[in-house]
Protein backbone atom coordinates (compact mmCIF):
# COMPACT_ATOMS: atom_id res chain seq x y z
CA UNK A 1 0.00 0.00 0.00
CA UNK A 2 1.58 3.21 -1.23
CA UNK A 3 0.03 6.64 -1.25
CA UNK A 4 1.20 9.80 -2.95
CA UNK A 5 -0.57 13.09 -2.39
CA UNK A 6 -0.40 16.68 -1.23
CA UNK A 7 -0.26 17.51 2.48
CA UNK A 8 -3.35 19.10 4.04
CA UNK A 9 -2.11 20.37 7.36
CA UNK A 10 -3.94 20.72 10.69
CA UNK A 11 -2.91 21.49 14.28
CA UNK A 12 -3.08 19.69 17.65
CA UNK A 13 -6.10 18.26 19.49
CA UNK A 14 -8.53 18.42 16.57
CA UNK A 15 -11.65 16.75 18.02
CA UNK A 16 -14.32 14.68 16.32
CA UNK A 17 -16.84 17.53 16.57
CA UNK A 18 -14.46 19.65 14.46
CA UNK A 19 -13.97 16.83 11.92
CA UNK A 20 -17.68 16.08 11.66
CA UNK A 21 -20.27 18.03 13.69
CA UNK A 22 -22.78 15.86 15.55
CA UNK A 23 -25.73 17.11 13.50
CA UNK A 24 -24.56 15.06 10.47
CA UNK A 25 -24.50 11.79 12.41
CA UNK A 26 -28.00 10.57 11.66
CA UNK A 27 -27.83 7.14 10.09
CA UNK A 28 -24.66 8.01 8.15
CA UNK A 29 -23.87 4.38 7.53
CA UNK A 30 -26.51 4.19 4.81
CA UNK A 31 -24.66 6.68 2.64
CA UNK A 32 -21.08 7.18 3.89
CA UNK A 33 -20.13 9.03 0.67
CA UNK A 34 -22.35 12.00 1.50
CA UNK A 35 -20.28 12.63 4.64
CA UNK A 36 -17.41 14.08 2.60
CA UNK A 37 -19.27 17.32 1.97
CA UNK A 38 -19.65 17.93 5.71
CA UNK A 39 -16.04 17.22 6.63
CA UNK A 40 -14.74 20.10 8.80
CA UNK A 41 -18.07 21.88 8.12
CA UNK A 42 -17.67 24.42 10.95
CA UNK A 43 -13.94 24.23 11.59
CA UNK A 44 -12.71 24.73 8.01
CA UNK A 45 -15.75 25.26 5.75
CA UNK A 46 -13.76 25.36 2.48
CA UNK A 47 -12.06 22.00 3.12
CA UNK A 48 -14.25 19.65 1.09
CA UNK A 49 -14.00 21.77 -2.06
CA UNK A 50 -10.28 22.37 -1.64
CA UNK A 51 -9.22 18.78 -1.11
CA UNK A 52 -8.13 16.65 -4.11
CA UNK A 53 -8.60 12.89 -4.23
CA UNK A 54 -5.50 11.24 -2.78
CA UNK A 55 -4.46 14.15 -0.55
CA UNK A 56 -2.78 13.20 2.71
CA UNK A 57 -3.97 14.72 5.95
CA UNK A 58 -1.17 15.86 8.23
CA UNK A 59 -2.04 16.71 11.83
CA UNK A 60 -0.52 17.31 15.28
CA UNK A 61 -1.01 15.57 18.60
CA UNK A 62 -4.14 13.64 19.65
CA UNK A 63 -5.93 13.96 16.30
CA UNK A 64 -9.56 12.78 16.51
CA UNK A 65 -10.07 13.10 20.26
CA UNK A 66 -13.59 13.15 21.70
CA UNK A 67 -16.46 10.89 20.73
CA UNK A 68 -16.32 7.36 19.32
CA UNK A 69 -18.09 8.39 16.10
CA UNK A 70 -16.65 6.37 13.25
CA UNK A 71 -18.38 8.82 10.92
CA UNK A 72 -15.53 11.29 11.56
CA UNK A 73 -12.98 8.96 9.95
CA UNK A 74 -15.49 8.05 7.23
CA UNK A 75 -15.99 11.76 6.44
CA UNK A 76 -12.26 12.25 5.83
CA UNK A 77 -12.15 9.24 3.54
CA UNK A 78 -15.27 10.35 1.68
CA UNK A 79 -13.75 13.81 1.20
CA UNK A 80 -10.91 12.14 -0.72
CA UNK A 81 -8.18 11.84 1.90
CA UNK A 82 -6.11 8.70 1.15
CA UNK A 83 -3.99 8.44 4.27
CA UNK A 84 -3.48 10.17 7.63
CA UNK A 85 -0.18 11.16 9.21
CA UNK A 86 -0.20 12.70 12.70
CA UNK A 87 2.05 13.19 15.68
CA UNK A 88 -0.46 11.01 17.54
CA UNK A 89 -4.06 9.88 17.18
CA UNK A 90 -6.78 9.59 19.77
CA UNK A 91 -7.25 5.93 20.54
CA UNK A 92 -10.75 5.23 19.24
CA UNK A 93 -10.22 7.44 16.20
CA UNK A 94 -7.11 5.45 15.29
CA UNK A 95 -9.04 2.17 15.38
CA UNK A 96 -11.92 3.67 13.44
CA UNK A 97 -9.60 4.90 10.68
CA UNK A 98 -7.97 1.46 10.31
CA UNK A 99 -11.37 -0.20 10.46
CA UNK A 100 -12.70 1.78 7.50
CA UNK A 101 -9.50 1.14 5.53
CA UNK A 102 -7.89 4.54 6.04
CA UNK A 103 -4.23 4.14 7.09
CA UNK A 104 -3.27 6.28 10.11
CA UNK A 105 0.49 6.62 10.56
CA UNK A 106 2.19 8.28 13.53
CA UNK A 107 5.29 10.25 12.52
CA UNK A 108 5.95 13.40 14.60
CA UNK A 109 9.07 14.41 12.64
CA UNK A 110 7.35 14.48 9.27
CA UNK A 111 4.47 16.50 10.71
CA UNK A 112 6.87 18.97 12.29
CA UNK A 113 8.67 19.62 9.01
CA UNK A 114 5.87 19.38 6.43
CA UNK A 115 4.01 22.42 5.15
CA UNK A 116 0.62 22.69 3.47
CA UNK A 117 0.78 21.44 -0.11
CA UNK A 118 4.04 19.44 0.17
CA UNK A 119 4.05 16.31 -1.96
CA UNK A 120 4.24 13.26 0.31
CA UNK A 121 4.70 9.54 -0.22
CA UNK A 122 3.72 6.94 2.34
CA UNK A 123 4.65 3.26 2.04
CA UNK A 124 2.40 1.76 4.66
CA UNK A 125 3.70 -1.82 4.69
CA UNK A 126 7.28 -0.73 5.33
CA UNK A 127 6.39 2.24 7.53
CA UNK A 128 8.44 4.56 5.31
CA UNK A 129 7.48 8.17 4.55
CA UNK A 130 9.02 10.65 2.12
CA UNK A 131 8.44 14.35 1.79
CA UNK A 132 9.12 14.60 -1.95
CA UNK A 133 9.07 18.40 -1.80
CA UNK A 134 11.91 18.58 0.71
CA UNK A 135 13.61 15.27 -0.06
CA UNK A 136 13.45 14.19 3.60
CA UNK A 137 12.75 10.57 4.52
CA UNK A 138 11.22 9.29 7.73
CA UNK A 139 10.39 5.95 9.26
CA UNK A 140 7.44 5.02 11.40
CA UNK A 141 6.94 1.68 13.11
CA UNK A 142 5.44 -0.92 10.76
CA UNK A 143 1.85 -2.00 11.48
CA UNK A 144 1.23 -5.43 12.97
CA UNK A 145 0.07 -8.10 10.48
CA UNK A 146 -3.62 -8.06 11.51
CA UNK A 147 -3.81 -4.29 10.98
CA UNK A 148 -2.18 -4.59 7.55
CA UNK A 149 -4.59 -7.36 6.66
CA UNK A 150 -7.60 -5.21 7.64
CA UNK A 151 -6.22 -2.32 5.56
CA UNK A 152 -5.55 -4.60 2.58
CA UNK A 153 -9.11 -5.89 2.70
CA UNK A 154 -10.36 -2.29 2.61
CA UNK A 155 -11.55 -2.28 6.20
CA UNK A 156 -12.96 -4.37 9.00
CA UNK A 157 -16.34 -5.00 7.34
CA UNK A 158 -14.78 -6.79 4.36
CA UNK A 159 -12.24 -8.47 6.63
CA UNK A 160 -14.93 -9.98 8.86
CA UNK A 161 -17.12 -10.82 5.86
CA UNK A 162 -14.22 -12.81 4.36
CA UNK A 163 -13.61 -14.59 7.65
CA UNK A 164 -17.26 -15.49 8.10
CA UNK A 165 -17.43 -16.79 4.52
CA UNK A 166 -14.29 -18.85 5.04
CA UNK A 167 -15.75 -20.32 8.24
CA UNK A 168 -18.88 -21.39 6.40
CA UNK A 169 -17.00 -23.31 3.77
CA UNK B 1 7.93 -9.93 35.19
CA UNK B 2 4.87 -8.80 37.11
CA UNK B 3 1.62 -7.96 35.36
CA UNK B 4 -0.95 -5.25 36.02
CA UNK B 5 -4.59 -6.17 36.52
CA UNK B 6 -5.33 -5.01 32.96
CA UNK B 7 -2.58 -7.23 31.50
CA UNK B 8 -3.78 -10.23 33.53
CA UNK B 9 -7.37 -9.92 32.32
CA UNK B 10 -6.22 -9.49 28.71
CA UNK B 11 -3.81 -12.44 28.98
CA UNK B 12 -6.65 -14.67 30.11
CA UNK B 13 -8.91 -13.41 27.32
CA UNK B 14 -6.14 -14.15 24.82
CA UNK B 15 -5.64 -17.64 26.24
CA UNK B 16 -2.12 -16.78 27.34
CA UNK B 17 -0.08 -17.10 30.52
CA UNK B 18 1.58 -13.76 30.09
CA UNK B 19 1.29 -10.63 27.94
CA UNK B 20 3.46 -7.50 27.81
CA UNK B 21 2.45 -3.91 27.13
CA UNK B 22 2.77 -3.14 23.41
CA UNK B 23 1.95 -6.70 22.31
CA UNK B 24 -0.88 -7.14 19.85
CA UNK B 25 -3.39 -9.78 20.90
CA UNK B 26 -6.72 -11.20 19.82
CA UNK B 27 -8.88 -11.17 22.94
CA UNK B 28 -12.11 -13.05 23.51
CA UNK B 29 -14.92 -10.65 24.37
CA UNK B 30 -17.12 -11.38 27.40
CA UNK B 31 -19.79 -8.74 26.79
CA UNK B 32 -20.77 -6.19 24.15
CA UNK B 33 -22.84 -3.13 25.05
CA UNK B 34 -24.74 -0.92 22.61
CA UNK B 35 -27.24 1.96 22.60
CA UNK B 36 -29.59 3.53 20.07
CA UNK B 37 -26.79 5.32 18.22
CA UNK B 38 -25.15 1.88 17.75
CA UNK B 39 -27.57 1.40 14.86
CA UNK B 40 -24.44 2.10 12.78
CA UNK B 41 -22.86 -1.08 14.19
CA UNK B 42 -25.87 -3.19 13.20
CA UNK B 43 -25.80 -1.76 9.67
CA UNK B 44 -22.17 -2.91 9.52
CA UNK B 45 -23.03 -6.31 10.95
CA UNK B 46 -25.41 -6.65 8.02
CA UNK B 47 -22.73 -5.51 5.56
CA UNK B 48 -20.45 -8.18 7.06
CA UNK B 49 -23.22 -10.61 6.00
CA UNK B 50 -23.31 -11.94 9.54
CA UNK B 51 -26.42 -14.08 9.87
CA UNK B 52 -26.07 -14.35 13.64
CA UNK B 53 -24.13 -12.87 16.55
CA UNK B 54 -21.52 -14.80 18.57
CA UNK B 55 -23.83 -15.06 21.60
CA UNK B 56 -27.11 -13.12 21.90
CA UNK B 57 -27.00 -13.44 25.72
CA UNK B 58 -23.72 -11.55 25.88
CA UNK B 59 -24.97 -8.47 24.08
CA UNK B 60 -27.06 -5.79 25.79
CA UNK B 61 -28.73 -2.78 24.21
CA UNK B 62 -30.45 0.22 25.76
CA UNK B 63 -32.23 3.22 24.27
CA UNK B 64 -30.70 6.33 25.81
CA UNK B 65 -29.42 8.98 23.42
CA UNK B 66 -32.38 10.07 21.32
CA UNK B 67 -35.14 9.09 23.74
CA UNK B 68 -37.92 9.87 24.05
CA UNK B 69 -37.61 10.43 20.28
CA UNK B 70 -37.13 14.17 19.72
CA UNK B 71 -37.73 13.94 15.95
CA UNK B 72 -39.30 11.70 13.34
CA UNK B 73 -35.81 10.90 12.07
CA UNK B 74 -34.77 9.68 15.53
CA UNK B 75 -37.93 7.61 15.80
CA UNK B 76 -37.14 6.00 12.44
CA UNK B 77 -33.65 5.10 13.65
CA UNK B 78 -34.95 3.52 16.84
CA UNK B 79 -37.40 1.53 14.78
CA UNK B 80 -34.65 0.35 12.43
CA UNK B 81 -32.63 -0.75 15.46
CA UNK B 82 -35.58 -2.69 16.90
CA UNK B 83 -35.81 -4.63 13.64
CA UNK B 84 -32.14 -5.59 13.80
CA UNK B 85 -32.48 -6.69 17.45
CA UNK B 86 -35.32 -9.01 16.50
CA UNK B 87 -33.44 -10.34 13.48
CA UNK B 88 -30.31 -11.07 15.50
CA UNK B 89 -32.37 -12.48 18.40
CA UNK B 90 -30.91 -10.08 20.96
CA UNK B 91 -33.19 -10.19 23.99
CA UNK B 92 -31.29 -8.18 26.57
CA UNK B 93 -32.88 -4.96 25.40
CA UNK B 94 -33.83 -2.10 27.71
CA UNK B 95 -36.78 -0.29 26.22
CA UNK B 96 -37.79 3.29 26.93
CA UNK B 97 -39.28 3.38 30.44
CA UNK B 98 -37.54 0.17 31.49
CA UNK B 99 -33.89 1.04 31.12
CA UNK B 100 -31.93 4.28 31.04
CA UNK B 101 -28.43 5.47 30.25
CA UNK B 102 -26.14 2.60 29.19
CA UNK B 103 -23.36 3.03 31.76
CA UNK B 104 -25.86 3.41 34.60
CA UNK B 105 -28.22 0.60 33.58
CA UNK B 106 -25.84 -2.21 32.64
CA UNK B 107 -23.90 -2.31 35.93
CA UNK B 108 -27.13 -1.81 37.88
CA UNK B 109 -28.56 -4.88 36.12
CA UNK B 110 -25.49 -6.97 36.86
CA UNK B 111 -24.57 -7.33 33.19
CA UNK B 112 -20.84 -6.73 33.77
CA UNK B 113 -18.68 -8.76 36.17
CA UNK B 114 -15.11 -8.50 37.48
CA UNK B 115 -12.45 -9.97 35.20
CA UNK B 116 -14.44 -9.62 31.99
CA UNK B 117 -13.45 -7.97 28.73
CA UNK B 118 -16.23 -5.60 27.72
CA UNK B 119 -16.47 -3.86 24.36
CA UNK B 120 -18.93 -1.02 23.89
CA UNK B 121 -19.77 1.28 21.00
CA UNK B 122 -19.55 4.28 23.31
CA UNK B 123 -16.51 6.24 24.39
CA UNK B 124 -17.39 6.02 28.10
CA UNK B 125 -17.47 2.22 28.19
CA UNK B 126 -14.41 2.50 30.47
CA UNK B 127 -16.96 3.12 33.28
CA UNK B 128 -17.19 -0.66 33.94
CA UNK B 129 -13.56 -0.69 35.01
CA UNK B 130 -14.99 0.30 38.40
CA UNK B 131 -16.03 -3.37 38.68
CA UNK B 132 -12.57 -4.68 37.89
CA UNK B 133 -13.31 -5.42 34.23
CA UNK B 134 -11.30 -4.33 31.19
CA UNK B 135 -13.87 -2.23 29.36
CA UNK B 136 -13.07 -0.53 26.07
CA UNK B 137 -14.94 2.08 24.05
CA UNK B 138 -14.78 1.40 20.30
CA UNK B 139 -16.36 2.62 17.07
CA UNK B 140 -19.20 0.92 15.26
CA UNK B 141 -17.17 -1.44 13.02
CA UNK B 142 -15.24 -2.74 16.02
CA UNK B 143 -18.49 -3.29 17.90
CA UNK B 144 -19.95 -5.09 14.88
CA UNK B 145 -16.86 -7.29 14.55
CA UNK B 146 -17.00 -8.11 18.27
CA UNK B 147 -20.66 -9.10 17.90
CA UNK B 148 -19.95 -11.23 14.83
CA UNK B 149 -16.76 -12.96 15.99
CA UNK B 150 -16.76 -12.59 19.78
CA UNK B 151 -13.20 -11.26 19.68
CA UNK B 152 -11.27 -8.05 19.21
CA UNK B 153 -7.71 -7.14 18.17
CA UNK B 154 -5.91 -4.85 20.55
CA UNK B 155 -2.61 -3.74 21.87
CA UNK B 156 -1.93 -4.50 25.52
CA UNK B 157 -1.75 -1.02 27.07
CA UNK B 158 0.83 0.31 29.47
CA UNK B 159 -0.67 1.40 32.78
CA UNK B 160 -0.66 4.75 34.55
CA UNK B 161 -0.93 4.16 38.28
CA UNK B 162 -2.97 6.63 40.30
CA UNK B 163 -2.68 6.13 44.02
CA UNK B 164 -5.48 7.60 46.10
CA UNK B 165 -4.78 8.40 49.73
CA UNK B 166 -7.02 9.94 52.36
CA UNK B 167 -10.78 10.18 52.35
CA UNK B 168 -12.70 12.94 50.58
CA UNK B 169 -14.61 15.12 53.02
CA UNK B 170 -18.27 15.51 51.95
CA UNK B 171 -19.46 17.25 49.86
CA UNK B 172 -16.21 16.48 48.00
CA UNK B 173 -16.64 13.22 46.06
CA UNK B 174 -15.60 11.06 43.12
CA UNK B 175 -16.14 13.84 40.57
CA UNK B 176 -13.63 16.07 42.34
CA UNK B 177 -11.10 13.21 42.43
CA UNK B 178 -11.23 12.66 38.66
CA UNK B 179 -11.30 16.40 37.90
CA UNK B 180 -8.18 16.76 40.01
CA UNK B 181 -6.43 14.05 37.95
CA UNK B 182 -7.55 15.60 34.63
CA UNK B 183 -6.29 18.99 35.75
CA UNK B 184 -2.96 17.39 36.41
CA UNK B 185 -2.38 15.08 33.42
CA UNK B 186 -4.48 16.76 30.69
CA UNK B 187 -6.68 15.34 27.93
CA UNK B 188 -3.98 13.16 26.40
CA UNK B 189 -2.25 12.34 29.68
CA UNK B 190 -3.07 8.64 29.39
CA UNK B 191 -3.40 8.22 25.62
CA UNK B 192 -3.53 4.50 24.62
CA UNK B 193 -2.87 3.57 28.26
CA UNK B 194 -4.79 1.99 31.10
CA UNK B 195 -5.38 4.06 34.24
CA UNK B 196 -5.40 2.01 37.43
CA UNK B 197 -6.76 3.62 40.57
CA UNK B 198 -5.33 2.04 43.67
CA UNK B 199 -4.28 2.77 47.26
CA UNK B 200 -6.11 2.95 50.58
CA UNK B 201 -8.14 5.93 49.36
CA UNK B 202 -10.02 3.62 46.98
CA UNK B 203 -11.40 1.69 49.96
CA UNK B 204 -13.06 4.87 51.18
CA UNK B 205 -15.03 5.30 47.95
CA UNK B 206 -18.44 3.79 47.35
CA UNK B 207 -19.35 2.27 43.98
CA UNK B 208 -21.07 5.43 42.68
CA UNK B 209 -17.84 7.40 43.15
CA UNK B 210 -15.84 4.64 41.49
CA UNK B 211 -18.13 4.62 38.45
CA UNK B 212 -17.82 8.42 38.19
CA UNK B 213 -14.02 8.24 38.36
CA UNK B 214 -13.65 5.45 35.78
CA UNK B 215 -16.27 7.09 33.53
CA UNK B 216 -14.51 10.41 33.23
CA UNK B 217 -11.06 8.85 32.98
CA UNK B 218 -12.02 8.69 29.27
CA UNK B 219 -11.28 12.41 29.15
CA UNK B 220 -7.57 11.64 29.72
CA UNK B 221 -7.53 9.64 26.46
CA UNK B 222 -7.14 6.27 28.20
CA UNK B 223 -7.90 2.88 26.68
CA UNK B 224 -9.46 1.64 29.91
CA UNK B 225 -9.71 2.65 33.55
CA UNK B 226 -9.72 0.03 36.27
CA UNK B 227 -10.09 -0.51 40.00
CA UNK B 228 -9.31 -3.93 41.51
CA UNK B 229 -12.42 -5.42 43.13
CA UNK B 230 -12.64 -5.36 46.94
CA UNK B 231 -15.32 -5.90 49.64
CA UNK B 232 -17.26 -2.87 48.42
CA UNK B 233 -17.39 -4.32 44.90
CA UNK B 234 -18.43 -7.70 46.27
CA UNK B 235 -21.15 -6.14 48.43
CA UNK B 236 -22.48 -4.21 45.41
CA UNK B 237 -22.63 -7.34 43.25
CA UNK B 238 -24.22 -9.31 46.06
CA UNK B 239 -26.87 -6.66 46.65
CA UNK B 240 -27.97 -6.65 43.01
CA UNK B 241 -27.86 -10.43 42.88
CA UNK B 242 -25.13 -10.64 40.24
CA UNK B 243 -22.38 -13.23 40.09
CA UNK B 244 -18.94 -12.70 41.58
CA UNK B 245 -16.95 -12.77 38.36
CA UNK B 246 -13.22 -13.38 38.56
CA UNK B 247 -11.13 -11.13 40.77
CA UNK B 248 -7.70 -10.03 39.54
CA UNK B 249 -5.16 -7.67 41.12
CA UNK B 250 -1.87 -6.19 39.95
CA UNK B 251 1.36 -7.90 41.00
CA UNK B 252 3.53 -6.05 43.51
CA UNK B 253 6.35 -5.89 41.01
CA UNK B 254 4.21 -4.85 38.01
CA UNK B 255 5.75 -1.94 36.14
CA UNK B 256 3.94 1.29 35.30
CA UNK B 257 4.37 3.91 32.61
CA UNK B 258 3.72 6.70 35.03
CA UNK B 259 2.51 7.20 38.56
CA UNK B 260 0.55 9.89 40.42
CA UNK B 261 -0.75 10.36 43.94
CA UNK B 262 -3.92 12.21 44.86
CA UNK B 263 -4.64 13.09 48.46
CA UNK B 264 -8.44 12.96 48.52
CA UNK B 265 -8.52 14.34 52.06
CA UNK B 266 -7.23 17.73 50.95
CA UNK B 267 -9.36 18.14 47.80
CA UNK B 268 -11.71 21.11 47.47
CA UNK B 269 -14.78 21.09 45.18
CA UNK B 270 -13.47 21.53 41.62
CA UNK B 271 -14.86 22.80 38.32
CA UNK B 272 -13.66 22.21 34.72
CA UNK B 273 -13.98 25.45 32.76
CA UNK B 274 -14.83 25.59 29.05
CA UNK B 275 -13.76 24.27 26.64
CA UNK B 276 -11.75 21.39 28.17
CA UNK B 277 -12.41 18.83 30.91
CA UNK B 278 -8.79 19.37 31.97
CA UNK B 279 -9.21 23.11 32.52
CA UNK B 280 -9.77 22.62 36.25
CA UNK B 281 -9.95 25.24 39.03
CA UNK B 282 -11.41 25.29 42.57
CA UNK B 283 -15.13 26.20 42.61
CA UNK B 284 -14.32 29.00 45.03
CA UNK B 285 -12.31 30.82 42.34
CA UNK B 286 -15.37 31.01 40.07
CA UNK B 287 -17.63 32.84 42.49
CA UNK B 288 -19.57 35.42 40.51
CA UNK B 289 -19.73 33.37 37.25
CA UNK B 290 -23.42 33.63 36.39
CA UNK B 291 -25.23 30.56 35.04
CA UNK B 292 -28.45 30.10 33.07
CA UNK B 293 -28.82 26.33 33.33
CA UNK B 294 -27.74 23.60 35.71
CA UNK B 295 -27.86 19.90 34.83
CA UNK B 296 -27.66 16.98 37.26
CA UNK B 297 -27.54 13.59 35.53
CA UNK B 298 -25.68 11.57 32.86
CA UNK B 299 -23.58 8.40 32.97
CA UNK B 300 -21.04 10.34 35.03
CA UNK B 301 -23.29 11.50 37.89
CA UNK B 302 -26.86 10.26 37.40
CA UNK B 303 -26.84 7.58 40.11
CA UNK B 304 -28.88 7.44 43.31
CA UNK B 305 -25.95 8.56 45.47
CA UNK B 306 -25.58 11.64 43.24
CA UNK B 307 -29.26 12.51 43.54
CA UNK B 308 -29.04 12.13 47.32
CA UNK B 309 -26.21 14.65 47.49
CA UNK B 310 -28.10 17.11 45.28
CA UNK B 311 -31.40 16.68 47.14
CA UNK B 312 -29.69 17.29 50.46
CA UNK B 313 -28.57 20.71 49.22
CA UNK B 314 -31.83 21.57 47.43
CA UNK B 315 -34.21 20.49 50.18
CA UNK B 316 -35.77 23.54 51.77
CA UNK B 317 -33.99 25.89 49.35
CA UNK B 318 -35.08 27.42 46.03
CA UNK B 319 -33.43 27.33 42.61
CA UNK B 320 -32.35 30.89 41.81
CA UNK B 321 -34.87 32.86 39.71
CA UNK B 322 -32.56 33.16 36.71
CA UNK B 323 -31.62 29.46 36.57
CA UNK B 324 -33.23 26.39 34.97
CA UNK B 325 -32.27 23.24 36.87
CA UNK B 326 -32.70 19.94 35.05
CA UNK B 327 -32.49 16.75 37.09
CA UNK B 328 -32.11 13.59 34.99
CA UNK B 329 -32.01 10.29 36.91
CA UNK B 330 -29.66 7.92 35.07
CA UNK B 331 -32.05 4.98 34.90
CA UNK B 332 -35.61 3.92 35.54
CA UNK B 333 -34.51 2.06 38.70
CA UNK B 334 -32.70 5.16 39.93
CA UNK B 335 -35.78 7.26 39.13
CA UNK B 336 -38.03 4.93 41.12
CA UNK B 337 -35.69 4.75 44.09
CA UNK B 338 -35.31 8.54 44.16
CA UNK B 339 -39.07 8.89 43.91
CA UNK B 340 -39.65 6.54 46.85
CA UNK B 341 -37.01 8.26 48.94
CA UNK B 342 -38.66 11.62 48.38
CA UNK B 343 -35.58 13.00 46.60
CA UNK B 344 -37.46 13.94 43.46
CA UNK B 345 -40.14 15.66 45.50
CA UNK B 346 -37.59 17.73 47.41
CA UNK B 347 -35.86 18.77 44.21
CA UNK B 348 -39.10 19.51 42.34
CA UNK B 349 -40.23 21.62 45.27
CA UNK B 350 -37.00 23.59 45.01
CA UNK B 351 -37.88 24.38 41.39
CA UNK B 352 -36.03 21.63 39.51
CA UNK B 353 -37.49 20.13 36.36
CA UNK B 354 -37.37 16.35 36.75
CA UNK B 355 -36.66 14.80 33.34
CA UNK B 356 -36.89 11.16 32.23
CA UNK B 357 -33.69 9.08 32.13
CA UNK B 358 -31.97 10.13 28.87
CA UNK B 359 -28.61 11.34 27.55
CA UNK B 360 -30.52 14.32 26.08
CA UNK B 361 -28.58 17.53 26.76
CA UNK B 362 -25.28 15.80 27.65
CA UNK B 363 -24.31 15.40 23.98
CA UNK B 364 -26.32 18.33 22.66
CA UNK B 365 -29.03 16.04 21.41
CA UNK B 366 -32.25 17.42 22.90
CA UNK B 367 -34.14 18.09 26.13
CA UNK B 368 -32.57 21.32 27.29
CA UNK B 369 -30.00 22.74 24.87
CA UNK B 370 -28.21 26.05 25.40
CA UNK B 371 -28.69 29.29 23.48
CA UNK B 372 -25.90 31.54 22.24
CA UNK B 373 -24.25 33.43 25.10
CA UNK B 374 -25.68 31.16 27.82
CA UNK B 375 -23.63 29.42 30.49
CA UNK B 376 -24.38 26.09 32.14
CA UNK B 377 -22.92 24.09 34.99
CA UNK B 378 -23.36 20.36 34.57
CA UNK B 379 -22.43 17.04 36.17
CA UNK B 380 -21.72 15.56 32.70
CA UNK B 381 -18.26 14.75 31.36
CA UNK B 382 -17.52 16.96 28.35
CA UNK B 383 -17.52 20.71 27.89
CA UNK B 384 -16.18 20.91 24.32
CA UNK B 385 -17.41 23.79 22.19
CA UNK B 386 -20.99 23.10 21.08
CA UNK B 387 -21.37 19.98 23.23
CA UNK B 388 -24.67 21.08 24.85
CA UNK B 389 -26.17 23.21 22.08
CA UNK B 390 -24.94 26.52 20.67
CA UNK B 391 -21.21 26.67 19.90
CA UNK B 392 -21.34 30.05 21.61
CA UNK B 393 -22.57 28.67 24.93
CA UNK B 394 -20.21 27.89 27.82
CA UNK B 395 -20.18 24.68 29.86
CA UNK B 396 -18.68 24.18 33.32
CA UNK B 397 -18.36 20.64 34.71
CA UNK B 398 -18.67 19.83 38.41
CA UNK B 399 -20.03 17.42 41.02
CA UNK B 400 -23.74 17.11 41.89
CA UNK B 401 -23.06 19.06 45.11
CA UNK B 402 -21.39 21.96 43.29
CA UNK B 403 -24.06 22.03 40.56
CA UNK B 404 -26.92 22.01 43.09
CA UNK B 405 -25.27 24.75 45.16
CA UNK B 406 -24.69 26.83 42.03
CA UNK B 407 -28.32 26.39 40.95
CA UNK B 408 -29.40 27.83 44.29
CA UNK B 409 -26.87 30.67 44.19
CA UNK B 410 -27.48 31.60 40.53
CA UNK B 411 -23.73 31.59 40.03
CA UNK B 412 -20.95 29.07 40.49
CA UNK B 413 -20.56 28.36 44.18
CA UNK B 414 -18.50 26.08 46.40
CA UNK B 415 -21.17 23.79 47.92
CA UNK B 416 -19.58 24.06 51.35
CA UNK B 417 -20.62 27.71 51.47
CA UNK B 418 -24.27 26.88 50.77
CA UNK B 419 -24.30 24.02 53.29
CA UNK B 420 -22.72 26.16 56.00
CA UNK B 421 -24.60 29.34 55.19
S1 LIG C 1 -24.84 10.50 29.30
FE1 LIG C 1 -23.57 11.67 27.89
S2 LIG C 1 -21.53 10.81 28.01
FE2 LIG C 1 -22.95 9.35 28.96
S3 LIG C 1 -23.48 7.90 27.32
FE3 LIG C 1 -25.02 9.52 27.32
S4 LIG C 1 -24.26 11.06 25.84
FE4 LIG C 1 -22.54 9.72 26.37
Amino acid sequence: MRFRGRARKFGDHIDTDAILPGRYLTDWNRDPKSLGRHCFADFDPGFSSRVNPGDILVAGWNFGCGSSRQAAAAALKAAGISCLVAKSFARIFFRNAINIGLPAVECPDLVEEATEGDLLEVAVDEGLLVNVSTGHRYSAGAFPPVVLEILRQGGLVSYVRARLQAAER
Amino acid sequence: MGMTITAKILAKAAGREHVCPGELIIARVSKVICHDVSLAAFRELERMRATRVFDPERIAVTYDHFIPSPSVEAAEQSRALREYLTAYKIRRVYEVGRGGICHVVFPEQGFVLPGEVVVGSDSHTCTYGALGAVALGVGSADAAAAMALGEIWLRVPETVRVELIGQPRAPVGGKDVILSLLGRIGTSGALYKAIEFTGEGVGALEMADRFTICNMAAEAGCKNAIIAPDEITAAFLNEIGAGEGEVFASDEEASYADSHTIDCGTLAPLVACPPSPANVVPAQKLRGVRIDQAVIGSCTNGRLADLRVAARILKGRKVSAGVRLLVIPGSQATYLAALREGLLEAMAEAGALICPPTCGPCFGGHMGLLAEGEAAISTTNRNFIGRMGSPRAEIYLASPATVAASAVAGEIRDPREVLDG
